[in-house]
């Protein structure tokens, strides 16, 4: 046990900042107010790399213990919050890119009304997040875990008067419940087996647990801890929250939707590989559900025009990676892709705000083109992740998602293929979102101006950290777990991976800068098709006619107005009723005429005395 | 001290029994308050003619004693009963019992 | 006198003072309530260390013989369960009471002193060691609700009010029936003599109890199929009253479910258990499902406490110590946050004169403070980590995982359905566009009813995280519970 480390600073930091812009930002000058936003921060990276620094390679994990939260009978659920590898990864992710996009959102939010609050909820979203990565058991995970959805929908809706971010926002929440359902469920379930749900209890008593062939109680777990991942990690069939998130400011769409929030579910399945290792039909669900969401999300982002809605297809095809990675057991592969894709995808994210923000809001891709003159600094640090998300060698996107594929060989051949496409896919539309947005000709009518330095300063951090990120984090994300395939030959993989890449790029540009009609004609000629995957399937329609309606319907005239109104208050007013009606034939005895009672009591009194006569009761 | 030709006790019954149901035949047919009042306190009084019957009869102070009371209760009754005609006068200037109607509802 | 007595007695006199004050002066009125409520507060305060120290057994008890025969006594005392039900009440009813302060003019003193009657028939139920004084009580807390309802309501008041009455008396007619049934077969209204006694009678006669108390107790609850006075009820009732009625009095039901029904009669509540736990699962997601498409607010509340109310019936019937754990900390949290959200509804009304979700729109944007405590209250509502009911939901439905897993995953679909009621109605109520019609009239929170709602979300907060204080106690009584339903004691006599 190593001595403690006030591990507890860390959320705490960002949890002050939250309450001071919350309850006195209105007050506050901007300054200030961005100030304590990102001091708070700051405040909480320093603090994780003089933890990290103390706890030197993190041989065992180091945990701490504050206090007892929930005791009921023989469970005991502590506040308690520990460090491991895995730990340390995602404490690094969440502040370090957490740190550069608060500096940037000072630049992008500041014409904005509701400053205060805006930081207010990105920092309540830090204490969540980092709450989420450092607890010691599932509980206290999933305060992290509804916390920080509770800021994601918060965040969403942040631009009041907009219905749709209102809606938005509510389906993000209301989609992630039924993740988190299946969350709870699943803790109930550990709780029923093992007693607990400390981190350490659990996975020694599953680890001596044999591996399921046949689905079993772990299978059971993990297959709802999975369903929870789905909910946060946007995968199929609960993906559907994600894109509409884009509602939500772009910083935002940045740190909680590409870069640490959906992450959860893949941290969540690495942090619980003892129980998904037991529990292989658990993990070929995971792969499945990975790779199918990889690829209907790839192609719906080829069909997009809104330059946010593009990115964010992408995040959700990105996430359906890193679980193909966790299904072939490469966790620790996963989690690395967690690592860059929080770098390429958050400059793709802040690029792309920056692009809006120079041209005064405007998202639509057919409107921009030829900006990389005017933006040239936008344009320079979006180049790095485009090269990066795409898979070219010398980036570290290229370094994960090898990795990645290359696990994903060693379980399944098809796979394999199918992701190659993918990831083909991949490169050719943000290679087409690129092409549309900086080359060509200028389309719209706002002037572009560059973005000012505290927007461009962390692009350019990210930018580099997305080429070279890779490279710094290569040994520490392999420090987390079992050693995975990607040591050895597999030379010939890695070039069919980068062929797909260069691939996709070289069918951008020859369809987007070569010739442009091509990709009208292209659309035109898969007719129905295309219409259907430019629709994204029609998911939501599909949810809406399925779940939605009848749910409503249902309850307002069958339940509602049928069984409550008509069906019980009718049987109980029914009572009523019939009481009421005896009561209306009985009160015409009572004519209010004296000389009437009188005849009732004479004839009563009679009644009373010819009774007793016969039975004999006078004598 | 006995009488020679002492009237049978079923006498005085008879008589009270004549008297309560002239008593319950005026209440019931007339429709004067003042008179069916008049009904109520012969039909008490017929009561209190048997309970003295059987009180000689049988040697017994009590019927007597009921007597007495039923006197008090028919005084206070009469008192107070005649207040309430008096009022029920004023207001609707009638004594036909007819008018007199508002206990329902 | 011990302060659980003058804990009673205080609502009472106020009661009576208020009563003779002149009715023109409203001012007088609620002042003596006002003081009365946080007198009453104040001595509920002072029972905390003594019943925390001491939680399995009833404290502060008062035993005073009342009527010969019948045996009936004044016997009251307090134990780590029906402490928090009786602080709940006394907390609840001062905030009440300041929420009503402007808007009730109409013969005001007749409105406060109801109020206070209505707080002693509530404390008095949560006290009572005697069931037969319990009855009484029981009655004495129906009667100020159906003037309440019936003088200062809403929207067709006076039929709400009696179908609330009949309802009500339907029930209790029934317990009445069950007490006078059991005081025939052992003798005894005493409930400290009762929980042993009840082993020896007949196992025909105790089911014929058990059914009465429970249908009386899931009337009150209310549990599905009998819940359909609740909405009419809630929803017709001044707002503040409604405060009191869904914090308070639909915790008499829950309480006397756990302590009557399971504490005197456990072998027929084992065996009922999956049934009645069915009812609190259908009233989860059912009174979920039309809270959904309610256009009203306050009805959208109402039907939201059903459901609330079926998770701590399961946790109930659950019959382990998480479930039942679960369930009262449940009791005093629902109290809090249903007692909050109805109180913002009552702010809303108060502003605009209507219920309508219809009729609002953007107050986010004209009353921020408002809206960030609604939405406090709001997620308190749906169970978010770090505020009370969290804890609460969240054992109840380990406790019902545990006695059978089809109904955790039934009971927490109404845990999502949870999330789509409240946050659409939010949603629908603080963002969008600014109504025309609120304008004007949405001022942000005034002192006194910032006064009103803290101390309620101070404590859902509180109670989401340093759980301990109020858990534990609650814990000891339920273990104290489950060891006299199961242990030697009883079993002893059984034989």
């Amino acid at each position: 046990m190593t001595e403690s480390q006030s591990l507890w600073l860390i959320p705490i930091l960002p949890l002050i900042g939250a309450a001071l812009n919350g309850l006195l930002g209105r007050r506050l000058p901007k300054m200030a107010v961005s100030a304590i936003a990102i001091l708070s921060v700051l405040g909480s990276f320093l603090w994780v790399m003089k933890c990290l620094s103390a706890l030197g390679n993190l041989d065992t994990p180091h945990a701490e213990h504050y206090f007892t939260w929930i005791q009921s009978g023989a469970l005991e659920i502590g506040v308690d919050f520990m460090v491991d590898r895995l730990t340390r990864i995602m404490l690094l992710i969440v502040t370090g890119v957490g740190l550069l996009i608060h500096i940037y959102a000072v630049g992008y939010m500041d014409h904005e009304e509701g400053f205060s609050r805006f930081f207010s909820y990105l920092n309540l979203f830090m204490f969540f997040m980092l709450t989420l990565v450092l607890a010691k058991n599932f509980l206290l995970v999933f305060v992290g875990w509804e916390g920080v959805g509770l800021a994601s929908y918060l965040l969403i809706g942040f631009y009041l008067k907009e219905k749709f971010a209102g809606d938005a926002g509510k389906k993000a929440f209301i989609v992630n419940r039924i993740g988190d359902f299946g969350f709870s469920l699943a803790m109930f379930l550990i709780v029923i087996t093992f007693g607990s749900l400390d981190f350490t209890k659990v996975f020694e008593a599953a680890a001596k647990m044999p591996v399921e062939a046949h689905a079993g109680i772990l299978t059971a777990i993990a297959l709802l801890l999975f369903v929870g991942a789905c909910g946060k990690s946007a995968q199929m069939p609960l993906y559907v929250w994600l894109p509409d998130a884009m509602a939500g400011p772009t910083p935002v769409s940045a740190l909680i939707h590409a870069a640490t929030m959906v992450t959860a579910g893949v941290y969540i399945v690495a942090r619980a590989s003892v129980i998904f290792d037991r529990a292989p039909i658990a993990l070929d669900v995971v792969s499945y559900i990975g790779l199918l969401t990889a690829v209907v999300a790839a192609t719906i982002g080829v069909t997009q025009y809104d330059i946010k809605k593009v990115f964010a297809y992408s995040t959700v095809s990105q996430l359906g990676f890193m679980f193909m990675a966790c299904g072939a057991k490469a966790y620790s592969s996963g989690i690395f892709h967690v690592a860059t894709h929080a770098f390429f995808k958050a400059v793709l994210f802040l690029g792309a705000g920056s692009v809006i923000h120079a041209l005064h809001g405007e998202q639509d891709m057919r409107n921009m083109g030829g900006l990389r003159s005017k933006i040239p600094q936008t344009f320079a640090t979006l180049c790095f992740a485009w090269l990066a998300i795409s898979g070219v060698p010398g980036f570290s996107g290229a370094l994960s998602k090898d990795e990645i594929l290359i696990a994903v060989h060693g379980k399944s051949e098809w796979m394999f293929w199918v992701g190659v496409v993918t990831a083909g896919i991949t490169a050719f539309y943000v290679s087409r979102a690129m092409f549309m947005t900086f080359f060509g000709e200028y389309r719209g009518k706002a002037h572009p101006h560059e973005s000012p330095l505290s927007m461009t300063g962390p692009l350019w951090v990210l930018a580099l950290l997305s080429a070279a990120g890779g490279y710094l984090m290569r040994d520490l994300v392999h420090s987390i777990g079992p050693e995975t395939a990607s040591h050895g030959d597999h030379g010939s993989l890695e070039f069919i991976i980068v062929a797909a890449g260069l691939l996709g790029i070289g069918l951008a540009a020859f369809m987007y800068l070569m010739n442009r009609g091509l990709s009208q004609s292209v659309a035109k000629a898969l007719g129905p098709v295309y219409r259907l995957v430019y629709d994204k399937y029609r998911v939501d329609e599909f949810y809406d006619a399925a779940l939605v309606r009848p749910i409503q319907a249902g309850s307002e005239s069958v339940l509602w107005k049928g069984l409550d109104v008509l069906l019980i208050d009718g049987v109980v007013n029914g009572v009523g009723r019939t009481a009421s009606a005896i009561g209306g034939i009985l009160r015409r005895c009572q004519g209010g005429h004296v000389p009437s009672y009188a005849t009732w009591i004479v004839l009563g009194a009679a009644l009373v005395l010819i009774g007793f006569q016969l039975v004999g009761g006078g004598r | 001290m006995m009488l020679p030709n002492a009237v049978p006790v079923s006498w005085y019954l008879i008589l009270s029994a004549i008297l309560f149901s002239m008593g319950v035949a005026g209440f019931l047919i007339r429709r004067n308050i003042i008179t069916v009042f008049m009904c109520i306190e012969l039909m008490l009084n017929a009561v209190n003619l048997s309970f003295v019957a059987f009180s000689y009869e049988l040697k017994k102070i009590d019927g007597q004693l009921f007597t007495f009371f039923v006197m008090v209760v028919a005084a206070a009754e009469a008192a107070v009963g005649l207040a309430i005609i008096l009022t029920v006068f004023r207001h609707r200037m009638s004594l036909e019992i007819d008018d007199v109607s508002s206990l329902k509802n | 006198m011990s302060p659980l007595n003058l804990m009673l007695v205080v609502p009472l006199i106020g009661f009576l003072i208020c009563l003779l004050t002149p009715k023109e002066n409203e001012g007088l009125a609620r002042t003596i309530a006002l003081g009365a409520s946080l007198l009453a507060l104040v001595f509920g305060l002072g029972m905390i260390g003594l019943v925390v120290a001491m939680p399995t057994g009833f404290q502060y008890q008062t035993d005073i013989p009342w009527i010969s025969t019948p045996n009936i006594h004044f016997h009251v005392g307090v134990d780590g369960f029906s402490l928090w039900m009786v602080l709940l009440t006394a907390l609840l009813t001062p905030l009440s009471i300041l929420a009503s302060w402007k808007s009730v003019q109409h013969r005001a003193n007749l409105y406060y002193a109801f109020i206070l009657l209505l707080e002693f028939g509530v404390l008095g139920v949560f006290v009572s060691l005697d069931m037969f004084l319990y009855y009484v009580f029981w009655e004495i807390s129906i009667v100020p609700v159906l003037f309440l309802i019936g003088m200062w309501g809403t929207e067709q008041r006076s039929a709400a009010a009696v179908k609330f009455f009949l309802y009500t008396m339907t029930g209790s007619v029934l317990m009445l029936a069950g007490i006078i049934y059991l005081y025939t077969k052992t003798n005894t209204f005493d409930f400290t003599q009762l929980a042993l006694l009840t082993a020896n009678i007949p196992h025909e006669a105790r089911w014929l109890m058990f059914l009465a108390f429970l249908f009386a107790f899931s009337i009150k609850t209310p549990l599905f199929p009998l819940h359909t006075w609740l909405p009419d009820t809630y929803a017709s009732a001044p707002t503040p009253v409604t405060v009191l009625l869904a914090g308070v009095l639909s915790k008499m039901g829950t309480y006397s479910l756990l302590r009557f029904c399971v504490g005197l009669f456990p072998n027929e509540a084992k065996e009922a258990a999956p049934w009645v736990a069915a009812l609190a699962v259908i009233s989860i997601i059912y009174g979920a499902l039309v809270a959904i498409v309610q256009p009203n607010i306050k009805r959208l509340v109402a039907y939201s406490s059903i459901s609330h109310l079926g998770f701590v019936v399961l946790g109930i019937f659950a019959f382990n110590r998480w479930g039942l754990d679960g369930a009262v900390y449940q009791m005093v949290n629902h109290g809090i946050s249903t007692g909050a959200l109805f109180l913002l509804v009552w702010f809303l009304e108060d502003r605009r004169g209507s219920l309508a979700i219809a009729d609002y729109g953007g107050v986010a944007r004209v009353a921020p403070w408002l809206s960030t405590a609604f939405m406090v209250a709001t997620l308190g509502s749906i169970g978010l980590p770090m505020l009370g009911n969290f804890v609460g939901e969240f054992l109840i439905l380990q406790g019902a995982a545990k006695a059978s897993f089809v109904w955790a995953v039934f009971a927490s679909v109404g845990v999502i359905l949870s999330a789509v009621y409240m946050l659409w109605m939010y949603q629908r109520v603080f963002f969008g566009e600014i109504a025309e019609s609120i304008a004007g009239y949405m001022p942000d929170l005034t002192l006194r009813e910032t006064a009103v709602i803290l101390p309620l979300i101070v404590l859902m907060i509180w109670f989401g995280i340093s759980t301990t204080g109020l858990l534990e106690p609650i814990s000891a009584a339920n273990g104290a519970l489950l060891n006299l339903i199961e242990g030697p004691a009883r079993v002893a006599v059984m034989k």
